[in-house]
């Protein structure tokens, strides 16, 4: 399946990668034989097929609304890569 | 030179013969010998600590099975105060603030935790050749070969088969345990989907992801998956079902058992020598007083292309929380809050998790995802339907667990699909969230490993040890030592 340059760009700005210049045949390239493999999908009729998103279709179970976990602010926040008064920073969003 | 099972030091811990402390200083020092990069990182420390500790338990009464025995943890589980990478350079300075269930349960039973094996980036890969650490040397590696272990638990895969652990953990996605377990000799077990709980296992695709033991024999598997499975209430999709000793039936008679083989496990692309392998070991099963028949999963080969939309879709979506705001590596220079999360991401993630990040951003964009994951679901449903088709009359589906054995590292890195190839046999029993094992079969002509792949029903994992356990008991494949293997009987 072939991509055009501006949709490995888009593909790679969705997923908030960037390709650099000297990568984009090789990154193409790549993807376009990874969706070749995948086009076997299409030959396929599914019709009347319920789609499978689970081993034994399990469905998420329900817990009390209740609180389990302890606060753990100061702990989970000394890892972060910045982190002030209990606050992740962040570049400015807002002007 | 011989291997040394939990088994086996479990009973020389019960018998006073040695300490726990001892015999984890001995397989420190292993580890500190070898050249093999199976180790991201070693807690000498903690882990002499924790021994001291099983020691004193020991002598206070407590005979947990395996209780003081260490092993080799996937970089994969966090453990509490230890780096966690997930071989990702976007991990390298992640110290995990709190420990994977499975971990966890290990630890209540008193079993060591060595140190974090080396494994393919967020467990994307089959060689070990994706890791931000290295590749892993496979211990069965030639005089002029340098062979991968394996992937992506490539590192647990050869920890054990150079000694350097008796016993490690994996986790398995699309074949991440049983793929190395075969490239170096090992038994490798993907439990049902749910029997472990992924909670604190770093997520991959969620809906595949399934931990899993890593050892010499069965009977050691049987053991350790003891201590790892069970229902956490922290995963929501962990299977709440009773507990139970995968060890009871071990020694049960396979007499009348019924083996299927699929026709499409042994058709083109499959190694002429591996064929001649698996096909020897399935007539030790018929000596053994099993019957053989010959069946078909028709869609097996729409496992590889369903697979690759599914977890990439998974992937992209788990991934995504590496943004560097919380946790992790963070770019040092950004303009704004999107050329952060950029070229933090750019610079932290490999290239096999970036394009399966993109493959799975594209198969979920707006307009596609019919066509690629919608359509990918309806596939696995055809392909766990064909599974149950066949368990209506054969109680395992035997085969290769890899279309060849383990190969040059190096050879396949320019080819991402042809790498993808190694997991042909593994992919469909995760679609279907079956369990599944590799088990020592048998070795080539130029002495590499070769794995026989087994697939039971859902929960069947005992009766799959009790088969491969009785493979092992006639004959002696699993206790052959790799060339580099280090030491002797630890």
């Amino acid at each position: 399946m072939a991509l055009d340059n501006q949709t490995v760009h888009t593909i790679a700005r969705l997923a908030r990668i960037k390709i650099a210049p000297q990568e984009l045949d090789k990154t193409r390239g790549a993807l376009e034989n990874i969706l070749d493999l995948v086009a076997q999908m299409e030959a396929v009729d599914t019709t009347g097929i319920e789609p499978m998103t689970h081993p034994f279709d399990a469905t998420m179970r329900l817990r009390a609304d209740e609180v389990t976990e302890v606060n753990q602010r100061d702990k989970f926040q000394a890892i972060a890569p910045s982190a002030e008064r209990g606050l992740y920073l962040v570049p400015k969003v807002l002007d | 030179m011989t291997i040394t099972t939990l088994a086996q030091l479990a009973a020389d811990l019960d018998s006073g013969k040695r300490s726990s402390v001892e015999i984890t200083q001995d397989y420190l020092a292993r580890i500190e010998q070898s050249e093999h990069n199976a180790f991201i990182s070693v807690n000498q420390e903690l882990a002499l600590i924790q021994a001291k500790t099983a020691d004193q338990k020991r002598a206070s009464g407590d005979r947990s099975a395996l209780l003081g025995v260490p092993v080799a943890q996937k970089d994969i589980f966090c453990i509490d105060g230890m780096q966690t990478t997930c071989g990702s350079k976007i991990l390298e300075n992640f110290i995990a603030p709190y420990t994977a269930t499975v971990v966890e349960n290990m630890q209540a039973q008193g079993i060591v935790s060595m140190g974090k094996t080396n494994m393919d980036e967020f467990a994307m890969g089959s060689s070990n050749e994706t890791s931000y650490f290295g590749d892993v040397v496979n211990p069965w590696s030639t005089a002029d070969k340098t062979l991968v272990p394996g992937g992506s638990s490539g590192g647990s895969a050869a920890a054990v088969s150079a000694q350097l652990a008796p016993a490690a953990t994996g986790t398995d996605t699309g074949g991440s345990i049983r793929q190395p377990a075969s490239f170096c000799n090992l038994t490798g077990i993907k439990p049902s989907y749910g029997r472990c709980s992924r909670y604190g296992m770093i997520a991959f695709a969620s809906s595949l992801d399934q931990a899993g033991p890593m050892t010499h024999t069965a009977e050691d598997a049987a053991l350790l998956l003891n201590t790892m499975a069970g229902f956490d209430a922290k995963d929501s999709t962990s299977l709440d079902v009773p507990a139970e000793d995968f060890s009871r039936s071990l020694n049960d008679s396979i007499e009348g058992l019924r083996i299927g083989l699929p026709k499409e496990f042994f058709g083109d692309g499959l190694d002429s020598e591996m064929a001649t392998i698996i096909e020897t070991a399935v007539k030790q099963f018929e000596s053994l007083g099993a019957t053989i028949k010959e069946v078909s999963l028709p869609n097996s080969h729409l496992a590889l292309p369903s697979y690759y939309v599914i977890a990439p879709a998974e992937a992209s979506s788990n991934l995504s929380r590496f943004d560097g705001v919380r946790y992790g590596h963070r770019a040092e220079e950004y303009s704004d809050l999107i050329d952060m999360y950029t070229k933090t991401r750019t610079e932290g993630f490999g290239d096999e998790v970036k394009r399966r990040i993109m493959i799975g951003a594209y198969a979920l964009s707006s307009g596609y995802y019919d066509a690629y994951y919608s359509q990918a679901q309806k596939l696995r449903r055809m392909i766990s339907n064909d599974f149950t088709t066949v368990f209506e009359d054969c109680d395992v589906i035997m085969g290769p667990t890899t279309p060849g054995p383990a190969f040059e590292a190096g050879s396949r890195t320019d080819d991402p699909v042809s790498m993808y190839l190694n997991d042909i046999y593994t992919i469909p029993a995760n679609l279907a969230g079956l369990p599944a094992g590799s088990i020592p079969a048998g070795f080539t002509a130029s002495g590499l490993p070769a794995g026989l792949h087994l697939i039971t029903p859902y929960l069947q994992e005992a009766k799959m040890l009790n088969i491969a356990h009785k493979f092992q008991q006639v004959t002696d494949w699993h206790t052959r030592t790799a060339p580099s293997a280090i030491g002797g009987k630890a």
